[in-house]
């Protein structure tokens, strides 16, 4: 920690004057919460783009045949919709926007272990992004295999993958420092008497989820250079017309992209375990249970990969060794949703917008996971497999679970990052429709998909019709949602109501800081007592 | 919607419903309790109506019984998941074989006796193997009425089996995005009682008899569309996958070869080993590696009667 006596505790870190003015100030600041929103920002604007690349495809989908592109064109948008959201946004999201403002506060530290690092690594981000951008718009052809780059279609198509590979694997890079750096921050910075099982369960969750990030992105960075290397070289790892085994990519790809998706759910479940017993008034139900839950579900995530591969082609007894594993890590899930309920029992309910989110998240959430019993089991995999089935059930878990976990966090913790309160009439209204839009585009692909229709499908039969119309009126109720949402949020974040320091009688450490918090948080950092805690309601 | 329906068009069909009926009762069941609850604790214990928050910390007896119960719910439900799958595994040795080629998009289905076609025939009642073979990327045999899938992975022996049940018509699909026409790879199943199939599948003069009276030229096109070369050669000069057919005939191409750029007259030679041999000849400004060779899937014969059909497109 660079501690300097010479920055003042009374100025917030928004008024800040530093060295640099102006946009300076921010992409040269090492403060993590300017990172924090630096990050915010850059994901927002992706986010944007992701958007409008998945309304384009549901609006080609409305009917079949061509409605406004051609096939090469809704390639190259599931694409880079893909990419966009699975690597710039869900993967890197919640720690890199909450877990950079709040990890140091919540932990009681004045900054992370490594505030250059972190800077570094928002550069190292925008760096990626920008390489996927230009493989879109520079090159013969916008990148066309989907975000899975599966050999050997990655290196017999003719658009220009390399970029877009060099991004994915500079976006990882980001990732790991991130994860690096916030291991060392709760090993080393927490609040002298803040133990193991007196953190916050929000950091816990960045702790998992560092660990993942530290340990599977190496595997994903090897794997797209030896994707590059195949392209370029032809060394035949991969490919079958060279002895190589198109297999192995599949299981080199998911073994780090499966415990991925728990990159991004982790952190979207230590920020709904937060905002659950602040509205609740009450100490979270089963403390120590959660946590195990997280470390169980961080761990056994690593071992079930090949639930992506029923149909690839793997023994019968990796088959269902891998689906066994895959019930098995339902439960640490469905463990913490027993907990969460539970936290509501008795509280003092006070149901405000955050809230909202967390109980839309939890029905969601149940509906993605539940749905991942019918991809675990094998007989019902083997129907539904590359179907629109799986397309809706991800959506439901990482854009149901991450997006409804980040609406939540931003609301909650607005107040503390902008020192103003949101307007709630409009928070909820754009909730509300936001909700309702979201469950007329995904579930209707449940639907599809149990009636056979395959994904990354650029037109389909009549028969899969109906289901694909409702589908598409309901991107737009959703967009609607989140036009009101976001539009909401940034004229709060300018007029809204001045915030107190704790505006929901929250009982983590952030609260006790003024909103929005001085450039280094704490005068003093705080000491845990005995009888102190992260969820003591009197 | 196939699930629930109560037609049985294949022996997989009740193994694998039965999962889905077991897995989706466990799953709404606990959708909707748990919604419930949740909704109903939203009002009972709203601060305006329950003003003070009794502290609770958690309770060992409920973990143990929220974690035991579900894990011996998963292991249900894994079983009856395995159950439906385990059979789909081996095919029984009197299974009637075929050879389904996939390639960049389409596929094509390869009897025995020497006969292909783009629908697959089968016999009603009988073990159907399908033996899956692909010349380029991965693709994946669909048929969801049947309930089977099984991707085909270019150097790979890998197979599927079914006995369809009842006769009609279906849909297979490929499900494994493969690029540009994927969406329109899909073909048709048809299910024909045994004593049907067997004189379609013995009954060679059908086919001698329309190559008879069929000139080289309508034979040609009828080749390519069937064996889906017009998926990336456009017959109107618009540039799809690979270069248009118009005006190719008897005019000249820049090529690479080894390497080396060279201009080259397109004739019958050029053309039998632009099908037999692509990655020999380059065309200039196209992807090597795209067109995989037909050797072995295109007789002679058929091969000059694609020629044929070539020189008339001006
Ligand atoms: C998967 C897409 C694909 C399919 C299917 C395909 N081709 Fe091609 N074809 C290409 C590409 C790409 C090229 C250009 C690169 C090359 O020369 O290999 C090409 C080149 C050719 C050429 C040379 C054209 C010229 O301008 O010199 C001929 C002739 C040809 N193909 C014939 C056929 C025939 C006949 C079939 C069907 C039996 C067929 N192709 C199927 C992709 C395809
Ligand atoms: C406006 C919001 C969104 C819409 C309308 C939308 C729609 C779609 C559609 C239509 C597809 C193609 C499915 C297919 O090809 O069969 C798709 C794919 C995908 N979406 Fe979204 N989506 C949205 C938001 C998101 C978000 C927030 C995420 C990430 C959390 C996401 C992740 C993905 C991924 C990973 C794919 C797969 C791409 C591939 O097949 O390679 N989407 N989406
Ligand atoms: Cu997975
Ligand atoms: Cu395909």
């Amino acid at each position: 920690m660079q501690a300097s006596s010479k920055i003042p505790t009374d100025v917030s870190y928004l008024e800040y004057k530093g060295k640099h003015k102006g946009l300076l100030s921010w992409i040269l600041s090492t403060d993590h919460k300017r990172i924090g929103l630096l990050y915010m920002y850059s994901m927002m604007t992706l986010f944007l783009i992701g958007v409008v690349l998945g309304l384009a495809m549901k609006f080609e989908l409305i009917a079949p045949g061509k409605t406004i592109m051609e096939a090469k064109d809704y390639n190259a948008v599931f694409t880079v919709h893909g990419v966009i959201m699975i690597f710039m946004i869900v993967v890197p999201g919640l720690p890199a926007v909450f877990g950079n403002f709040l990890l140091p506060i919540m932990i009681g530290a004045k900054d992370v272990a490594f505030p250059k690092l972190n800077l570094a690594s928002w550069y190292v981000y925008i760096a990626g992004a920008f390489l996927v951008i230009a493989s879109v718009l520079f090159g013969d052809g916008s990148p066309d295999t989907g975000w899975t780059f599966y050999a050997p279609y990655s290196f017999k198509t003719g658009t220009n993958m390399l970029p877009a590979i060099f991004g994915a694997f500079v976006l990882g890079f980001s990732s790991i420092l991130t994860g690096l750096n916030f291991i060392v921050t709760i090993h080393r910075l927490r609040a002298p008497g803040m133990t193991w099982t007196k953190m916050p369960l929000f950091p816990w969750t960045l702790y998992g989820t560092a660990w993942i990030q530290l340990l599977a992105t190496p595997i994903v960075g090897i794997t797209l250079v030896l994707v590059s290397l195949e392209r370029i070289f032809g060394i035949g790892v991969f490919d079958p017309a060279l002895g190589g085994d198109p297999i192995l990519y599949q299981h080199l790809f998911w073994i780090y992209s499966h415990p991925a998706v728990y990159i991004m759910i982790l952190p979207a479940m230590g920020a709904i375990s937060e905002i659950i017993p602040t509205f609740s008034q009450k100490h979270v139900f089963g403390y120590k249970a959660i946590v195990a839950s997280t470390l169980a579900i961080a761990f056994v995530g690593y071992f079930v990969w090949g639930h992506h591969m029923f149909t690839s082609g793997m023994s019968g007894t990796a088959q269902y060794t891998f689906s066994i594993l895959t019930f098995l890590v339902a439960i640490p899930s469905a463990i913490k949703v027993f907990n969460w309920i539970s936290t509501m029992y008795k509280g003092s309910i006070n149901v405000q917008t955050p809230f909202y989110w967390a109980v839309s998240f939890i029905f969601v959430f149940m509906i993605g996971g539940l749905s991942g019993l019918v991809l675990g089991a094998l007989a019902t995999n083997v129907y539904v497999h590359d179907t629109a089935f799986v397309v809706a059930h991800f959506h439901f878990i990482v854009f149901g679970g991450v997006g409804f976990a980040f609406f939540g966090a931003i609301h909650y913790w607005f107040p503390k990052m902008f020192g103003r309160m949101y307007d709630s009439t409009w928070a909820n209204a754009g909730w509300l429709i936001f909700t309702i839009g979201f469950l007329t585009l995904y579930s209707p692909m449940f639907y599809l998909g149990m009636q056979g229709m395959p994904r990354r499908y650029y037109d389909y039969l009549e028969e899969f019709h109906a289901a694909n119309i409702l589908s598409t009126m309901g991107s737009w109720v959703m967009t609607l949602g989140l036009v009101i949402i976001l539009i909401n949020l940034f004229r709060s974040a300018k007029s809204g109501a001045i915030a107190p320091k704790d505006p929901w009688n929250g009982k983590t450490l952030e609260w006790t800081v003024p909103s929005p918090p001085p450039v280094e948080n704490y005068e003093e950092i705080p000491v845990y007592g005995e009888k102190d805690g992260p969820y003591e309601y009197k | 919607m196939y699930i629930l329906a109560s037609t049985q068009a294949s022996n997989f069909v009740s193994g694998v419903d039965k999962a889905f009926i077991i897995i989706l009762a466990i799953c709404f069941f606990f959708l909707i309790a748990l919604t419930a609850v949740m909704i109903y604790f939203m009002f009972k214990y709203n601060k305006k109506k329950h003003p003070k928050a009794t502290q609770i910390k958690g309770s060992n007896t409920l973990e143990v019984v929220w974690t035991v119960i579900p894990t011996i719910l998963v292991l249900i439900m894994f079983y009856y998941g395995w159950a439906g799958w385990k059979p789909m595994r081996e095919a029984p040795e009197d299974s009637f074989e075929i050879t389904v080629n996939s390639r960049m998009w389409n596929f094509t289905f390869q009897y025995d006796n020497g006969r292909r076609t783009d629908t697959l025939f089968i016999p009603k009642d009988r073990p159907v193997k399908l033996n899956l073979r692909s010349m380029d990327v991965i693709h994946s045999v669909y048929i969801p009425a049947f309930r089977v899938k099984e991707d085909v992975v270019p150097g790979s022996d890998k197979f599927m089996w079914f006995t369809a049940q009842n006769e009609g018509i279906y849909e297979l699909f490929c499900t494994e995005y493969c690029g540009l026409q994927h969406s329109y790879m899909y073909n048709w199943v048809k299910v024909m009682p045994e004593e049907e199939f067997n004189t379609w599948y013995t009954d060679t003069t059908q086919q001698l008899a329309s190559a008879q009276v069929e000139s080289p030229t309508a034979a040609g096109k009828r080749i390519m569309t069937n064996i889906g070369c017009l998926a990336c050669h456009s017959l109107d000069g618009s540039r799809l996958v690979g270069p248009s057919f118009k005006g190719l005939y008897g005019h000249e191409a820049t090529v690479k070869t080894g390497g080396e750029t060279r201009t080259v007259m397109v004739d019958d030679e050029y053309i039998k080993r632009s099908i037999f041999d692509p990655n020999a000849d380059i065309v200039e400004g196209f992807n090597k590696g795209l067109m995989v060779s037909y050797e072995g899937q295109l007789t002679e014969t058929e091969v000059e009667q694609i020629i044929e059909y070539l020189k008339t497109l001006k």
